[in-house]
């Protein structure tokens, strides 16, 4: 009886290995076959690629490739920053015959673009973030932009239209690249009135929308009535902020159809731009330095168009200081700047433009914000 | 010996066949709801084979989903021996995973062997996450506190000071703009499996769950843990220590999915950032309910959902399906697996089913 069942048993296991090692012969040619023509672009995303902001933008620039002839765009959303994105761009490599890939959050980086730049030298990684420096892989470039300068335009219409001189900013972590934005904000609207405040309320993480909504609505209870933010998604703080009859600026991308009433303008990425650029220049022949940066000048960010809720004054304040950025002119973070504790940040006749390295250890909250950094 | 033997062999089938049906009826009601979506089912199901284990990449790329899974599943699968609901999975692997971080830049300056201070790292996230789920036991056992509830809120906790952590005392300052400790050196991370590219912690996860049988089903430790969970009042009429049975299993089924955090660092971040709260704990509950709380078990289903998550990037790829379909798959299969209770026991296979007596 033994001998019977063991039989039984073996032959389900052989069973299992004829089945297996038929699907193995039938699907190891599939990947080859694609790659046969023209460049396919890998897009990974760490969130919804819908998510009216940080992932939508990199998603609209991922859209605007499609119609290039000879490209094929493929795209993953939800990309936790594990070895689930290791693997992800290992499969854009081995199956879909990807050559070139945009893995687009910050924290894909170290360590997983640069394992994969070690491992696949002759594919091309573009990382959104502005992490390399020299001695890193050559194929593992990074770009980033300055957005603050569109900030900066905000914070002046955010200062025209407030009427109670209380900006409110629903950041995610007190970082120096969200510093930065909160910092250019403020100076921008205390540029236009130096007893206007920015109260900062920092989530703890990058997409938290109960916390965002609880934000917003703790601030406007507290008499903010212009709103702008640095999360993922600024959804729910643009989308709550309306819904309390505030004014808000946009960040990532566009969130005009969210607020019809009270979106002034916005800080955006133009990666329509930039990544159509680093196509033409790839298929050129051209080599990419390994970090790329760009700000208005550049076209690598843009201003969302004025609301209907923009007076002239503001428009016209802002388009002046926008066409100084343009050819490179502004610089914004002139001293003396203080801090908001009173400490002195940038000395009086220092100067500290875009490209200056000290900017990207931003550790402090200028004058005029209320809020901490720790 | 050999009756025994064969009674075993159809106990188990009797076993293996509700979740196997459950599994293929699944994967056909999700492929009513792609086609419903307008996609050619057949093409899904092709995707997904080939994503999952169409090539040795795809295999490997299984794998590496599923080490995780296996030790956080443990950590709901051994407690559920004893009747308890234990969700903090996530917590345990994020407490395991900066005790471990912790323990190996302490020790890395030493001069110590580098298998002794992963070892050492090991050891210390193991008790990180077990202090975190046995502290859930304790609350059950001395005061009455619903262990679900309990370690579901201790990992809010947990995540909260992990942050605190990582993003004030222990925070390198070059990391800049991704808060994280410093890094791990290179000679203290786990290596690969010969031949593969799978880390050796798929290895740990296989290990723990065969211990994890063995301890459940072949010990009288085991046995009775699973006396506790079938009535612990007639068990502590019985004179066990039903206390201390409950704080040794929840430290134990706390210490995997601490290992968990452990492997996270060591084999694959390098050092603890946020990145290391991925959900891979709740994850891991999923895995345990459709093992049926069966530490063996736990294996092969952790295989399937890691293939169905390394194939889920290739449904987005070449279909163009949102990324929540692989969690309408996961829903389906968790539903259809827990309705396939229902059929365990009405299966003969060749005669009315014996008692299998264990232990």
């Amino acid at each position: 009886m033994s001998h019977d069942f063991q039989l039984s048993r073996r032959s389900l296991l052989m069973g299992m290995v004829a089945g297996s090692a038929g699907m193995l012969a039938q699907s190891v040619p599939f990947g080859r076959a694609l790659a046969a023509s023209g460049l396919t672009v890998g897009f990974i995303y760490v969130g919804p690629r819908d998510d009216y902001g940080y992932n939508q933008a990199h998603a609209q620039g991922a859209a605007a490739l499609k119609s290039l002839p000879g490209i094929k765009v493929t795209e993953e959303e939800n990309v936790a920053e594990t070895i689930a994105v290791e693997k992800t761009m290992e499969s854009m490599i081995n199956l879909d015959g990807a050559k070139l890939i945009f893995p687009t959050s910050f924290g894909y980086f170290d360590p997983f673009v640069l394992k994969m730049a070690r491992k696949y030298p002759d594919v091309t990684f573009m990382h959104c973030g502005g992490l390399w420096k020299p001695g890193l892989p050559a194929n593992a470039h990074s770009y980033f932009g300055y957005i603050d300068e569109a900030e900066y335009l905000s914070g002046i219409v955010a200062a025209h239209v407030s009427k109670k001189k209380k900006l409110g900013f629903v950041a995610a972590k007190p970082i120096p690249q969200v510093l930065r934005n909160i910092n250019s904000f403020t100076l921008g609207a205390r540029s236009v009135d130096p007893a206007i405040t920015t109260q900062v309320i920092f989530t703890g993480d990058w997409s938290l929308p109960v916390k965002e909504a609880e934000a917003t609505n703790s601030l406007a209870d507290q008499g903010v009535d212009v709103f702008t933010c640095h999360v993922d998604s600024p959804k729910v703080v643009i989308e709550t902020a309306e819904h309390r009859g505030a004014f808000t600026c946009g960040y990532h991308a566009s969130q005009a159809t969210l607020a019809p009433k009270g979106y002034l303008t916005g800080a955006e990425w133009n990666w329509e731009k930039v990544y159509a650029g680093f196509i033409a220049d790839i298929l050129a022949g051209k080599t990419l330095p390994g970090l790329i940066r760009g700000g208005l000048k550049e076209g690598t960010v843009r201003t969302s168009p004025y609301g209907a809720a923009v007076p002239a004054a503001a428009r016209s304040q802002a388009d002046a200081v926008k066409a100084k950025f343009e050819p490179g002119d502004f610089v914004i973070y002139k001293g003396p700047i203080k801090d908001n504790k009173g400490q002195t940040v940038i000395a009086g006749g220092v100067s500290q433009g875009q490209t200056d390295i000290a900017l990207e250890s931003m550790n402090y909250l200028v004058e005029g914000v209320v809020g901490s950094v720790a | 010996m050999v009756e025994a033997g064969g009674r075993r062999f159809e106990a188990m089938i009797e076993a293996f066949l509700p979740p196997v049906f459950a599994v293929f009826f699944s994967m056909a009601l999700f492929g009513a709801f792609v086609a419903l979506a307008g996609v050619d089912p057949i093409e899904v199901y092709r995707l997904m084979a080939t994503g999952a284990f169409g090539s040795w990449f795809s295999v490997q790329n299984t794998l590496q989903r599923a080490a995780p899974l296996l030790l956080t599943a443990l950590c709901t699968a051994l407690p559920a021996q004893m009747g308890m609901v234990v969700i903090g999975g996530e917590g345990a692997l994020v407490a395991g995973g900066l005790a471990a971080v912790a323990s190996g830049l302490a020790l890395s300056g030493l001069g110590l062997p580098v298998l002794l201070v992963q070892f050492a790292m090991a050891l210390a996230a193991m008790a990180a996450g077990g202090a975190v789920i046995c502290f859930a036991g304790m609350l059950r056992q001395m005061r009455g506190v619903n262990e679900t509830i309990s370690s579901l809120l201790l990992t809010y906790i947990v995540i909260a000071v992990f942050k605190q952590i990582v993003e004030g005392v222990m925070r390198d300052p070059a990391s800049l703009n991704k808060p994280a400790t410093r890094a791990l050196p290179d000679s203290l991370m786990l290596g690969m499996l010969p031949g593969t590219d799978v880390h050796v912690g798929l290895l740990f996860g296989l290990l723990f769950c065969l211990f994890g049988y063995v301890l459940i089903y072949h010990t009288t430790f085991g046995f009775a843990a699973r006396v506790v969970g079938g009535n612990p009042r007639a068990a502590r009429l019985a004179g066990l220590p039903v206390g201390r049975l409950v704080l040794i299993v929840t430290a134990l089924g706390g210490a995997a999915g601490g290992l968990a955090g452990m492997v996270e660092v060591a084999a694959i971040q390098g050092r603890a950032s946020a990145a290391l709260i991925a959900g891979y704990g709740f994850s891991g509950i999923l895995v345990a309910f459709l093992a049926r709380q069966n530490p063996l078990a736990v294996i092969p289903v952790a295989f399937l959902l890691g293939g169905i998550a390394a194939s889920g990037g290739l449904l987005q790829r070449r279909l163009g399906l949102p990324d929540a379909t692989v969690l309408v798959l996961q829903g389906i299969l968790f539903v259809t697996l827990l309705a396939s209770e229902t059929l365990t026991g009405r299966f003969h296979l060749r005669r009315p089913t014996a008692e299998v007596k264990e232990a």
